[in-house]
């Protein structure tokens, strides 16, 4: 097996002839085998192993894409669990994105927020009130449910009213830090939930603890957005999008003041860091990505009520970025995956299977133990186990190392080839 | 409007003292160790929790075994409390050992992690032993002490009513202040309370005078955790449902009290306590009423964390601490 994996590196092409035939193999029994949720995993999985190959970054991102837009969509295409595939695959995207969104607020600024749910809520809430007749009740103007094909601009809209309610947090909450910023965030969040809760009088805005019901779901020429298997393909244009606009801001100036704020604030500050600045479009960027994906939330369910934004949500969200790795992309994406997976499909799977066992007989399954009511344990656990064995997460942050000398020197293709990477040392303290 | 503020004020005295005294004594579990580690201990919430789960559980099988009918019902709890406060007091320790202090030198983001991971676990570790063991994991104990009591301040003033109170809330208060007095002497009068300040003061300088840190931290978890357990029961006792996610949120509202207060300050955490309490309590009576009934009592939690959030922005080192300035 050493053998094996020493020849391997460095041998580009045999990386390349073993990615495609795993994924040919996977996407075949996915094909073959309908509604097996083993082989539509292993077929996500492809994607990590993607991530550990050798190959230029460009050609990572092509496969990538190819992988995500032509085959999963179609080798799950033909089966009768279609829709519940392309469900997960949404669901993930969602939640992609909102842990990156987290990511660049805990794992770049080093500012813990645990009410980072209320930013999705108030991106729902903003596309459900304005997508259905809610808004007739406090706006005497217009004519709603505005058409499906205003989704298209409340993604922006959606996207600068929680980057609205990320500085409107920020400005009071800069003063303090640490712990208190933690509790504070988190009394923030639970009064979003409690005020979207009760805000059915004196005037209706959010139709109250009865939800939003019968969102318009998005159209575009007539064409009309309906099925997990339509939302797939938005969700993965604004991931793109989101992703890109990521990698770009950790290696900008204002990602290596967030980085430097992280690790010293009064350091960072001395060195000529506009600090409330820099910590307020932390909080706002964060905060835009996840409002974003909330209004693309609210447009898939049709429906939106308080109890999807709850705090469990929040912590559901902080598990990603510490699984993942605090400060790592691929990592956050990775954690984001594996814990929307483990709670949709895996807990799920297991749960029926302890149930079937029990109903035949096999063994006597408590109703109290099923794994689908286990997510706080579950979560508590990973919380635990990682801060103590593994702050890092599963693929630690790196920060490129510039060589000056090339730098000096250099074409820019010489340049790219002299860059390493090595551990983001944030973390391991 | 004012009249009818009057009128309910009594009531809203009597029942914002019972929870403030509970208030009280769970943010003396948080600032005791945030006085000592710098740490908020985030499972602090769920200990009570745990406390209020284990008395309501010795309660019910006492009923089940006759001897609460036996022996005299304060005798009966007191044997409850003193049980309850000395397993959930084990199980701070072991919070502490387990999850604490592996990363005492770690940044304290990843502390701040493990306390909200040891937190989740313990809610649904007690909501899937009590739904294993009952079917529902909402328990109702059996109820003690409810004689009812009142106090006639409609015999003062006309403009009060009557404030009604149960025994339950006498035993609650008296034994809440009892705890606290006890701290209190612990703290400032024993060698082992020396010890604790010495080690908030300065852990290894402390260590250096021949102090076991570890050791007066243990024991500052086990006291904090007992006193947060035997609360639990109290709690269940004079309210009578609980479920696992009380904790959580209450226990956000004693740090609460503790940041008012001024946290790492034994005495600020009672007196905020009991101000929050009966803040909130006046909150829920009269919240409808000043604002015209636009807000209702379920904003009472909102009020709350407002409060909090204003402390800590224009007074963070709370109403009766000192401010700390920051070593660069």
């Amino acid at each position: 097996m050493h053998k094996l994996t020493n020849k391997l590196k460095g041998n580009k092409l045999a990386q390349i002839i073993l990615l495609v035939l795993y994924v040919l193999v996977t996407s075949l029994s996915l094909y073959l085998a309908q509604a097996s949720v083993t082989a539509f995993l292993l077929l996500l999985f492809s994607l990590l192993l993607l991530y550990y190959t050798e190959l230029p970054d460009r050609l990572k991102w092509v496969i990538a894409g190819v992988v995500l837009i032509g085959v999963i969509p179609f080798v799950s295409s033909t089966g009768p669990g279609y829709q519940s595939y392309m469900e997960v695959a949404t669901v993930v995207g969602i939640y992609v994105a909102m842990a990156l969104g987290l990511n660049i607020v805990v794992g770049l600024a080093g500012l813990l927020d645990l009410g980072f749910v209320a930013f999705f809520a108030i991106g729902a809430y903003t596309y459900g009130i304005f997508a259905t007749g809610q808004a007739a009740n406090f706006m005497p103007f217009g004519d709603f449910p505005l058409s499906g094909e205003s989704f298209w601009i409340f993604i922006l809209i959606g996207c600068f009213v929680a980057a609205l309610f990320g500085v409107l947090l920020g400005i009071p909450v800069l003063r303090v830090k640490g712990d208190y910023l933690a509790i504070v965030t988190l009394g923030f969040g639970e009064i979003i939930r409690i005020v979207f809760n009760n805000l059915d009088k004196p005037v209706n805005i959010t139709n109250g603890a009865m939800g939003l019901a019968s969102v318009k779901p998005p159209e575009i020429f007539g064409y009309q957005f309906v099925y997990p298997n339509q939302f797939y393909f938005i969700v993965l244009a604004i991931l793109l999008f989101v992703i890109l606009a990521v990698r770009r801001f950790e290696y900008s100036k204002i990602g290596r003041s967030w980085k430097a704020v992280r690790e010293n604030e009064i350091a960072a500050q001395s060195m000529g860091i506009h600090l409330v600045r820099t910590k307020l479009l932390a909080f706002a960027i964060g905060a835009s990505f996840s409002g974003m994906m909330g209004v693309v939330f609210a447009a898939k369910q049709t429906f939106v009520d308080p109890t999807s934004f709850t705090l469990l949500e929040s912590i559901t969200i902080l598990v990603m970025v510490i699984l993942g790795g605090m400060g790592s992309v691929p990592g956050v994406i990775l954690g984001a995956a594996v814990i929307t997976i483990l709670n949709l499909q895996v807990l799920t799977e297991v749960t029926n299977y302890l149930n079937q066992l029990s109903l035949n007989g096999v063994i006597s399954f408590p109703e109290a133990l099923a794994p689908a009511k286990m997510q706080r344990f579950i979560f508590g656990a990973i919380l635990i186990v990682f801060a103590i064995y593994r702050p890092q997460g599963l693929i630690p942050a790196k920060n490129p190392v510039f060589d000056e000398e090339s730098l000096k020197e250099g074409s820019k293709k010489h340049r790219k080839e002299q860059i390493t990477v090595e551990p983001d040392k944030g973390f391991q303290a | 409007m004012l009249a009818e503020i009057l009128q309910t004020l009594p009531q809203v005295l009597v029942d914002g003292l019972a929870l403030g005294a509970i208030y009280a004594v769970i943010a003396l579990g948080y600032t005791m160790v945030y006085g000592i580690l710098e740490l908020i201990n985030f499972a602090h919430g769920e200990i009570f929790m745990t406390g209020a789960f284990i008395g309501v559980a010795m309660l019910i099988l006492m009923t089940g075994m006759g001897w609460l009918a036996a022996m005299p019902a304060i005798l009966a709890l007191i044997l409850v409390l003193v049980v309850t406060s000395i397993l959930t007091g084990f199980m701070g320790v072991g919070i502490e050992r387990m999850a604490y202090r592996p990363l005492r030198n770690s940044p304290k983001l990843i502390t701040l992690i493990s306390a909200i991971g040891v937190s989740f676990l313990l809610q649904d570790l007690v909501r899937f032993i009590t739904e294993y063991k009952r079917g529902n994991y909402i328990l109702t104990g059996p109820s003690m002490f409810n004689e009812q009591f009142a106090i006639k301040f409609s015999s003062i003033s006309s403009s009060f009513s009557d404030a009604f109170f149960k025994t339950s809330t006498i035993i609650l208060i008296i034994s809440v202040v009892l705890m606290m007095i006890g701290l209190d002497f612990f703290v400032n009068k024993t060698k082992w309370g020396m010890a604790m300040r010495a080690v908030a003061q300065d852990r290894e300088t402390a260590s250096l005078m021949s102090i076991n840190v570890n050791k007066v931290i243990s024991l500052t978890f086990f006291i904090g955790s007992a006193l947060g357990g035997a609360t639990g029961v109290l709690f269940a006792v004079q309210y009578g449902t609980i479920d696992p996610y009380i904790g959580f949120i209450l226990g956000l509202k004693a740090f609460t009290a503790a940041v008012l207060g001024g946290i790492g300050n034994i005495r600020g955490a009672m007196a905020g306590g009991i101000m929050l309490g009966l803040l909130e309590m006046f909150a829920a009576a009269n919240l409808q009423l000043l604002t015209g009934g636009i807000f209702g009592a379920e904003y009472k939690d909102v009020f709350a964390f407002a409060i909090l959030i204003i402390v800590l922005i224009f007074k963070p080192e709370g109403l009766f601490g000192k401010a700390v300035t920051e070593k660069v």
